[in-house]
């Protein structure tokens, strides 16, 4: 790390050199395209882990932080592993050139994957250390500990430094998946609120976030889409733009965009610029989109779940209930639109980027430009919040063709209404419920039917905008996320089907979004559930924990029920003729049937005269296991609960046949101040268990928890986000 | 071009534009201010808030002309690491910041608030704060941090 090549890079703005550090000194990003060559094997621990000779130590981690503490957690596991603290470990993450890959930071696995690699490398680590300090010191190595960055003998006496056992050098080790692990009895640091790093900088204006990036020579661009999806560009007129001093338009076929050397004067480039476009009006309407995705006729059928078969005869008294939910369209709403630096010639492209996967874009952005993968380095900076894929690889694909094209650095910035109306969307999911309940068996058959757009086979990334506009060697498909999850219940039941119609095509490109399809398979689910136990005439606390036999399940459904002081009745409640009419409900998920348990209950009031829903409160009770960062999971799960409850109260994409017409807060509205509820949050630690994803499995329980609510409160029943007054009004007037 | 004179943090600063109508905005992030942030460039968001002659203002739709001869507060001016304003340390102290990037406006909304009404209640830094987006959903550690700023709980 101490003798990187030096390129013009390292004469980087004073400000980009702060990047992401604040605990351990500067993280360098000096390097350029090519570094010293790391090891970068997810199998080495010297790609993993580096003792310095000066008493600290790096870390090199491929998952990336995004506001969820990984700069923290990640320090808290390597530390406690390895015997030292997390003021002396110096933490790069997410640089092609300088960490392992470790797969996209998504699906809530940087902790429970990428965090149990990192704890092996460090213990394989700390095996060596050991090891070695026992040759120096003629002991045993079980007569030796490992603590605060050296090894000492368990009796006292003196030790040996890391640094002066390995500093500076490699361990040219593979990870030991059996190197000894902590006794979690142990621990110091893993289980710990210790504050995030990252905290007092962005507290403070110094952090430098990617849009506060800069290079030296770096031009400003801004893209200018077409205002219709699918439209082809005609003719631009260049004359618009000459009065602006230093604006040039920069077209490569369908592709357009302005630069100029300050950003304003690219603002007003694009604004300014005239070009003509083909018309386009090929998406479906939207008022008609469930009929449209129901009626497809080019899917693929996939049966998920197929237990007990088909039931023969009928149950004597039994009930039996159907009914269709649908979730929309939702954009990742980041608060900053999407930003990306690149620097690429003919031979070699580095590219800045807030993506949740600068591994994975490798491969993607090699193609586009015609580089060889080792000739491509993308270097995480973080952005505004991204959850999930918004426009971030996006904006990097459009810097990067824009920076061969100038033959300068590039900075693209997204306008508001380019990161609404372009980012990829959460897919629109439809779901078919039928079920047949008994009041003493509870669910006897269940069986779910569900519309969703299917990932494309093989796609090594989503699919980007720029080079499909530019004519370059794009993947074509779709990449919605893992988005048929929790599509069946979590509860005991002889017969359960889950079919799956993979539409080949969907209205708006969609992405993963935080959480993919899980908030909506689990709305459905755990209302269908709530539906059933209406129906069975049981309360549906009860219903759950009668139907269910996982023990971790039932201890989070019995502390979220307590925090809720629940009272056993069934829904709907005493409320239902009051003109704010008052009601609790309950949802439960076990994330993708083998991840986080978390349990809700939300407290409702509906007004009946206008159909507006308060929020009043929210309890949860949240088991991910061995938790690494208290402070850092509670964050996560309220964040979870308050992003959710957005987009189940508000959130919609509007589109014509042309184009996304939402394309600013006051048309795609989110939660605000006076929206949020109180939350009540308890979580279960469980050191002994392993450590599982905690950024988005609450998120799952929110939409189903709010309409059981809702239901209880006034006796109507919302199948459709958002739950906006003017649909509440209307299914109240149905009731 | 010409040259706009605002004071910027107690300090006499000229911003050089040919554009009078150009947002405050850029011309803090080109004297690479860069701690106020480009949300959504419409009003509707908070996130470039900065204080203008001590009002919390959207620095996106104030023109540098408009602001030329007035004194900017932004959130680099408020307070820093070592010596933090009583907002910045409770945003810290409560670990407000997710991904952070409203965070600059939120804490500039909220300082106004305080330098206008020391002791608010909760209704009123939720109204405060309406206007300031953020979607986190790192809304309750906002309000306990104003409330703690203002010596209030916490």
């Amino acid at each position: 790390m101490s003798a990187h090549a030096l390129t013009r890079r390292t004469m980087l703005k004073a400000g980009a050199l702060t990047v992401g550090f604040a605990l351990a000194g500067l993280q360098t990003r000096a390097e350029g395209a090519t570094p010293t060559p790391r090891m970068l094997d997810p199998n080495e621990l010297d790609s993993f882990l580096a003792v310095d000779g000066d008493g600290t130590v790096t870390l090199f981690c491929g998952k990336v932080d995004l506001g969820q503490g990984l700069r923290i957690a990640m320090r808290q596991i390597a530390g406690e592993e390895l015997g030292i603290g997390v003021d002396k470990i110096k933490y790069v993450e997410g640089d092609t050139a300088l960490t392992p890959d470790q797969g996209r930071t998504s699906g809530s696995n940087g902790i429970q994957r990428g965090g149990m690699q990192v704890r092996r490398a460090a213990a394989t680590a700390r095996e060596a250390l050991v090891a070695l300090a026992a040759q120096r010191l003629n002991m045993a190595a079980d007569d030796l500990i490992a603590a605060d960055g050296q090894v000492r003998p368990k009796n006292g006496g003196a030790g040996i430094r890391f640094s002066d056992l390995i500093g500076g050098r490699s361990f040219n080790l593979k990870l030991n998946p059996k190197a000894p692990l902590k006794n979690p009895a142990t621990y110091t640091l893993v289980g710990k609120p210790l504050p995030r790093p990252d905290v007092p900088a962005k507290c403070t204006g110094t952090f430098i976030y990617m849009q506060d990036f800069s290079l030296p020579d770096m031009v400003h661009a801004r893209v200018i889409r077409p205002p219709a999806i699918g439209a082809k560009l005609v003719a631009v007129d260049e004359a618009s733009i000459k009065d602006l001093s230093g604006a040039k338009a920069v077209r490569i076929k369908d592709f357009l965009a302005v630069i100029a050397d300050d950003e304003w004067t690219a603002v007003r480039a694009s604004r300014a610029l005239r070009a003509q476009w083909s018309e386009w009006s090929g998406l479906p309407e939207q008022d008609k989109l469930v009929a449209t995705l129901r009626g497809d006729s080019d899917i693929t059928d996939e049966v998920l779940v197929n237990r007990g078969g088909p039931r023969a005869g009928a149950v004597l008294g039994a009930i039996t209930r159907s009914a269709t939910y649908f979730w929309p369209m939702q954009s990742h709403g980041s608060i900053g639109p999407s930003c990306a630096v690149a620097d690429v010639n003919s031979e070699a492209a580095t590219i800045w980027t807030a993506s949740q996967g600068t591994h994975g874009n490798r491969k993607t952005f090699a193609r586009f430009l015609g580089l060889s993968e080792e000739a491509v380095r993308l270097i995480y900076v973080e952005g505004a919040g991204c959850y999930g894929m918004n426009g971030h690889e996006d904006a990097a694909a459009d810097a990067a063709i824009l920076s061969r094209a100038v033959g300068r650095p590039v900075r693209v910035q997204w306008s508001r209404q380019d990161e609404h109306g372009w980012d990829p969307k959460g897919p629109p999911q439809l779901l078919d419920i039928s079920g047949v309940v008994d009041p003493t068996e509870l669910i006897i058959e269940w069986r779910t039917t569900m519309w969703l757009p299917q990932t494309t086979r093989g796609l090594p990334d989503i699919p980007l905008l720029a080079p499909a506009a530019a004519g370059l060697d794009d993947v074509r498909g779709l990449q919605p996320g893992m988005i048929s999850q929790n599509a069946d219940p979590p509860y005991r039941a002889d017969h359960v089907q889950v079919l799956v119609h993979w539409l080949k095509d969907a209205p708006l490109r969609p992405a993963p979004i935080r959480s993919p399809g899980k908030p909506a398979n689990c709305f459905a689910v755990e209302s269908f559930t709530d539906e059933l136990a209406a129906a069975a005439g049981l309360d549906s606390v009860e219903f759950r924990l009668r139907a269910l036999s996982d023990p971790r399940g039932t201890e989070v459904i019995k502390r979220a029920a307590a925090l809720m002081n629940w009272q056993s009745r069934p829904s709907p409640g005493p409320d239902r003729n009051a003109a704010i009419m008052r009601g609790r409900g309950f949802a439960y998920v076990h994330y993708k049937h083998s991840e986080s348990y978390v349990a809700m209950g939300m407290e409702v009031a509906v007004e009946r005269s206008s159909g507006r829903i308060r929020v009043e409160r929210v309890a949860c009770a949240f088991d991910c296991g061995q938790i690494i960062n208290p402070d850092g999971v509670r964050a996560q799960v309220e964040g979870s609960i308050l992003q959710t409850l957005s987009r189940a109260l508000m959130e919609e994409v509007q589109f014509d046949r042309s184009h996304v017409t939402s394309v600013d807060w006051s048309s795609y509205p989110i939660l605000r101040f006076p929206d949020v509820p109180k939350l009540d949050i308890v979580l279960i630690d469980r050191p002994t268990e392993p450590p599982l994803g905690a950024g988005e499995a609450a998120c799952a329980p929110v939409g189903a928890a709010l309409a059981n609510a809702v239901f209880d409160a006034s006796g109507a029943r919302l199948r459709t986000v958002p739950f906006t007054p003017e649909r509440v009004k209307a299914t109240l007037d149905g009731v | 071009m010409a040259n706009y004179r605002l004071r910027i943090n107690g300090v006499e600063r000229t911003i050089e534009s040919a554009d009078p109508n150009q947002p405050l905005l850029y011309g803090l992030r080109g004297l690479g201010l860069t701690a106020t942030k480009f949300g959504c460039g419409l009003g509707q968001c908070g996130a470039c808030s900065v204080l203008l002659d001590g009002s919390p203002t959207r620095s996106c739709l104030e023109t540098i002309a408009n602001a030329q001869g007035k004194s900017v507060v932004t959130l680099e001016g408020l307070g820093s690491i070592a010596t933090p304003h009583p907002v910045q340390a409770a945003f810290i102290k409560e670990q407000v910041p997710q991904c952070g990037y409203c965070t600059s406006g939120m804490i500039i909304s909220a300082a106004a608030l305080l330098a206008e009404k020391p002791k608010p209640t909760e209704d009123d830094i939720r109204t405060a704060l309406a206007g300031n987006l953020c979607r986190c959903g790192t809304h309750v550690r906002v309000i306990r941090a104003v409330m703690s700023a203002s010596g209030q709980g916490g």
